[in-house]
């Protein structure tokens, strides 16, 4: 009874207390909330030097926009980048959790991390959720071995591709680079390529939109083009704005000053070598 | 019903220029019937950081209770207090933990960080953050906060003007939901001072 009252921070992983709580809700006719997702058309495609990555910029929440400039490509490794399609948490905890583990093996094996390092790590993670960590990911790097393309399906199982599509918007991506990749692509051509992509997700899937984020991953090199494209701006803003005639009734009004914040530092005494 | 209906709620979160605002209702309830009408959801983490919870009223004290005592920890740990980019990560590592079963709420982050640069940001119940450079929504009025929220935002607003914005848009969201109401709690705060204002709203 008194280990209860003590809340000390876990040592990691999921904890599943409220989980009875939530099924006696729930049997007693109250839905489950719906999470973040991603909608999402994301990409990739192995071009001359590298991998190109792209994704939308649209967070849905059921059918309304939750997020309309939201960041899909998660930094994995200075020179691995991966995109993230499914359930918004799922994605982030993983790709961050990935990413401070390929950092800690940097630590130990002093080598810059490989694309396949990476693809283990998540798909190990994922299977072993046998699909409940909601998260389809493309990942894509350039390491000692050359470039690498990999696409994760939530259950576990990957392929690896010269170029892939995931997400909602997959098919409508997907139309554009089978009409038009071939190997060998030039770094305009690519990214051209990509973001064609991108916008036949955004104009054509309902769960995707906003702006084109790309990421080029070249060897020794890196460049993260947020906001790449932004095809969609607002077109109604109006210059005056809102003015409001009647002002708000206040009932109470609590003013706290704050202090200002002087940082005292003593300087202490050097230590005696 | 959903579960986030259960209470009703809503929670909104607006910049300024140097200043922030966080505005909520009052309305405590279980399902239609109004059992408070001075609930308190929006909470004061330390003078520059406050975060509002919505959704079930238990998690939403629970939660409480588990943050600013980790907070309290890291006050102790540090000799500081935490950044609200900190907080907001804090936050979500707590929710993701229990992502099978989750906590049944909703929090909006409010903050000024370093060079009191506001910061705000929403996560859904399992701690996927959206960070927002304008406003961020939560609660059973979201999709009218949305929409209120895009008419009436305007960039560097000063603080009076911020809390008309905010508490216009949150008024006129929540006349149009049933689970909220009864009043207004704003927050304004400025690097100097926090204003705190309740509001005079419908009372049904």
């Amino acid at each position: 009874m008194s280990q209860s009252a003590v809340d000390v921070p876990p040592k990691g992983g999921f904890s599943f207390d409220l989980c009875k709580r939530n099924d006696m809700l729930t049997q007693k006719g109250l839905k489950a909330p719906s999470f973040l997702k991603t909608g999402t058309t994301i990409v990739g495609l192995i071009f001359k030097d590298g991998v190109i990555l792209g994704a939308d910029t649209r967070a849905t929440e059921g059918p309304i926009v939750a997020d309309k400039n939201c960041e899909k490509i998660h930094y994995m490794a200075p020179n691995i980048y991966c995109c993230g399609a499914g359930t918004a948490a799922d994605t982030e905890a993983v790709t961050d959790m990935v990413s401070s583990q390929l950092r800690l093996h940097r630590y130990q094996t002093s080598r810059d991390s490989r694309v396949i390092t990476a693809l283990t790590l998540l798909k190990k993670h994922l299977f072993s959720y046998q699909g409940h960590v909601s998260a389809a990911l493309v990942l894509g790097g350039v390491d000692i071995t050359g470039p690498h393309l990999h696409t994760i399906y939530p259950h576990g199982s990957t392929d690896t591709l010269p170029f892939a599509t995931m997400g909602s918007g997959s098919l409508a991506a997907m139309s554009v680079f089978e009409a038009k990749y071939k190997e060998g692509l030039t770094r305009d051509e690519g990214i051209q390529l990509v973001a064609e992509a991108i916008c036949s997700g955004i104009f054509n899937d309902l769960g995707s939109g906003s702006n084109v984020d790309i990421c080029v991953i070249t060897k020794g090199n890196k460049e993260y083009l947020r906001n790449y494209m932004e095809p969609n701006p607002r077109t109604y803003v109006s210059s005056k704005g809102y003015s409001f005639t009647k002002k708000t009734e206040v009932l109470l009004t609590k003013i706290t000053p704050l202090l200002e914040r002087v940082e005292i530092t003593e300087v202490g005494e050097a230590m005696e070598e | 019903m959903s579960i986030f209906e259960y209470n009703g709620s809503a929670v909104v979160a607006m910049v300024g220029k140097n200043c922030f605002a966080i505005a909520s209702d009052r309305r405590l309830g279980v399902q239609l019937q109004t059992i408070a009408t001075d609930f308190q959801r929006i909470s004061k983490i330390h003078d520059h950081l406050f975060i509002g919870l919505s959704g079930l009223a238990t998690d939403v004290q629970t939660l409480y209770q588990r943050l600013v005592f980790r907070h309290k920890l890291y006050q102790l740990r540090e000799e500081r207090d935490m950044k609200p980019e900190t907080f907001a990560s804090l936050v979500s590592a707590i929710l993701y933990e229990k992502r099978f079963g989750p906590y049944l709420c909703q929090p909006v982050i409010a903050g000024l960080g370093d060079d009191n640069k506001p910061f705000i940001c929403t996560m859904d119940s399992i701690g996927a953050k959206e960070l927002a450079k304008d406003f961020v929504v939560s609660g059973t009025a979201s999709e009218s906060l949305y929409g209120a929220c895009e008419a009436m935002f305007k960039p560097d607003m000063e603080a009076e003007e911020l809390f008309e914005t905010i508490s216009q848009a949150l008024l006129s969201s929540v006349d149009r939901d049933c689970l909220s109401g009864w009043g207004g709690h704003v927050y304004v705060v400025t690097p100097d001072e926090i204003k705190e204002k309740i509001l005079k709203g419908r009372m049904d």
